[in-house]
């Protein structure tokens, strides 16, 4: 079994797709507003809660609903840099509600912001949202995120059932010390008598030492490699 | 039998409160932004509170397969206290969110300069914002009170029929009526309208522009008051049509003016329990 993980890379631009899916006023709407924006960042407050109800909240592509996408067209608008343009996003995540705040989350691989968006991720990562929780874990967490806050992250999303594979760069980014404690994690369920997620085993496996002399354990793992053929 | 709550304070409910509801037939509340029995401080205390009724509680009902919409504004009690008042500079901001389906708790708790200040304002960011308002009548002095609110409304120019006046009774049902305005009912445990009453008056002031709600919140009620009300009903000889008007279309109708009402329609044969009701917490 390869080990289930979203795309490492940033999605692609979701505007081509978009434009081809909006009808002529949503699209007029949102041209409008990011030529707005471009010349002022400041109407970006206005127009961004007001973009699901113009231009619709449907579902675009793998990675992007219409809303989301349509926001991140605004945030790409944004005339500012660094600092500025770090402080403009997170005034529009901590004003907004949580479609905006996951269209935020998931406009960041988009925005040149390096390390300066990682306390919106982090602020997602500590609340029990996990649509937000998801939002937060794609391209621009995985690059950013410091490691023993990633391996927390992955473990986060084991105990409220976010499927491992919505998770982006766990392919580079899984380490023995994250199997160690998806492992510890395993055998603590195994032991109360709960069911472990099948999607967590692959990732110990890959490590095979952090077992250990665990035979519960390994009994699981052996089970899902014969069921993998 | 659908059963939309138009005025119920979930954030002070139980999870199993939620399950009650959902087994009963509730499949849509608005929770409209109040006080919550500790007097707040500071503005960034309501914006918190903002901020959860748009995302925390519709997010904890959507686990018991409830919609949840909510009305945002600073309620009349706090608007005596001049530290909340900045709370009104930053209305506009959550007046824009998509789940905000009305302004209200707006009104009169002791019919004060400042309540009047605070309700004149907050109907003319109804208008502004082309939202309906809800409207709270007070408690005390409720007649006066009640004829009192509908100058104050006519004055501001909203239509009346983006005006719902809440907590109504006997005495005030009709002056409401007349007014081209929405009449509103809570329906409590104890004293000021039980759902007996309530079927009078349905009796004689007909099931139009009429909404009927729980108001449950963190003192004595009960979040299942819309459900008796609509068996009270059915007992009283209404048809299943009438109890429908009122516990579903008519909350609809009222909300659905603010163009945001963005409703999965329940299916008719949806069962009684709902699949993915435990409530997500995250990690430990
Ligand atoms: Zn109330």
């Amino acid at each position: 079994m390869a080990l289930p993980t979203a795309s490492p890379a940033a999605p692609p631009d979701p505007h081509p797709a978009l434009i081809a899916v909006l009808d002529d006023t949503a699209r007029t709407w949102l041209d409008e507003s990011a030529a707005q924006v471009a010349a002022d960042p400041v109407a970006v407050r206005r127009l961004f809660p007001a973009v699901r109800r113009k231009c619709g909240h449907g579902h675009l592509d793998a990675h992007w609903s219409v809303d989301e996408a349509a926001r991140a067209a605004l945030l790409t608008a944004l005339p500012l840099r660094g600092q500025a343009l770090a402080d403009e996003v997170a005034r529009l995540h901590r004003h907004g509600d949580p479609a905006e705040q996951r269209a935020v989350l998931r406009a960041l691989p988009l925005l040149d912001l390096g390390d300066l968006a990682l306390p919106l991720v982090r602020e997602a990562l500590r609340g029990n949202d996990t649509t937000l929780i998801e939002a937060a874990l794609g391209p621009y967490a995985a690059a950013h995120l410091p490691d023993a806050e990633y391996r927390q992250a992955v473990l986060k999303c084991v105990f409220c059932e976010i499927p491992l594979d919505r998770v982006t760069g766990l392919n580079t980014r899984a380490d023995r010390e994250l199997a160690r404690m998806l492992a510890d994690f395993a055998h603590e369920r195994i032991v109360a008598g709960r069911a472990v997620p099948q999607d967590i085993l692959p990732f110990v496996q890959a490590f095979p030492d952090v077992v250990g002399g665990r035979a519960e354990l390994q009994h699981a793992l052996t089970d899902v490699l014969k069921e993998e053929g | 039998m659908r059963i939309f709550d138009p005025h119920i304070h979930m954030t002070s409910r139980t999870t199993d409160d939620y399950e009650a509801m959902y087994a009963a037939g509730v499949r849509a509340v608005v929770e409209p932004a109040f006080w919550l029995g500790q007097p707040r401080t500071s503005p960034e205390s309501f914006y918190d509170y903002f901020d959860g009724l748009l995302g925390w509680e519709p997010y904890r009902a959507a686990q018991f397969g409830i919609q949840h919409f909510c009305t945002i504004a600073l309620n009349p009690k706090e608007a005596n206290d001049p530290r909340c008042l900045p709370v009104l500079d930053e209305l506009d901001r959550y007046l824009a969110k998509d789940r905000v389906v009305a302004v209200g708790e707006i009104g009169y708790d002791s019919m004060t300069p400042q309540e009047d200040e605070a309700l004149a304002r907050q109907l003319q960011l109804a208008i502004a914002h082309e939202l309906p308002a809800l409207v709270h009548t007070p408690h005390r002095d409720k007649a006066a009170g009640t004829r009192r609110t509908l100058d104050v409304v006519r004055e501001s120019g909203i239509a009346p029929e983006l005006v719902v006046l809440d907590h109504l009774n006997e005495l005030t049902v009709g002056m409401v009526l007349d007014s081209g305005c929405w009449a509103g009912f809570s329906i409590y445990p104890k004293t000021k309208m039980s759902e007996d009453r309530m079927v009078e008056i349905l009796e004689e002031h007909g099931t139009e522009r009429v909404l009927v709600n729980s108001a449950a919140d963190w003192g004595r009620s009960d979040p299942l008051k819309t459900r008796k009300t609509a068996d009270a009903m059915l007992a009283a000889g209404f048809g299943d049509d009438d109890v429908d008007k009122v516990l579903w279309r008519n909350p609809v109708a009222f909300y659905g003016q603010s163009g945001r009402l963005e409703l999965d329609e329940p299916k008719p044969d949806e069962e009684a329990t709902f699949q993915g009701n435990s409530i997500r917490r995250g990690g430990a």
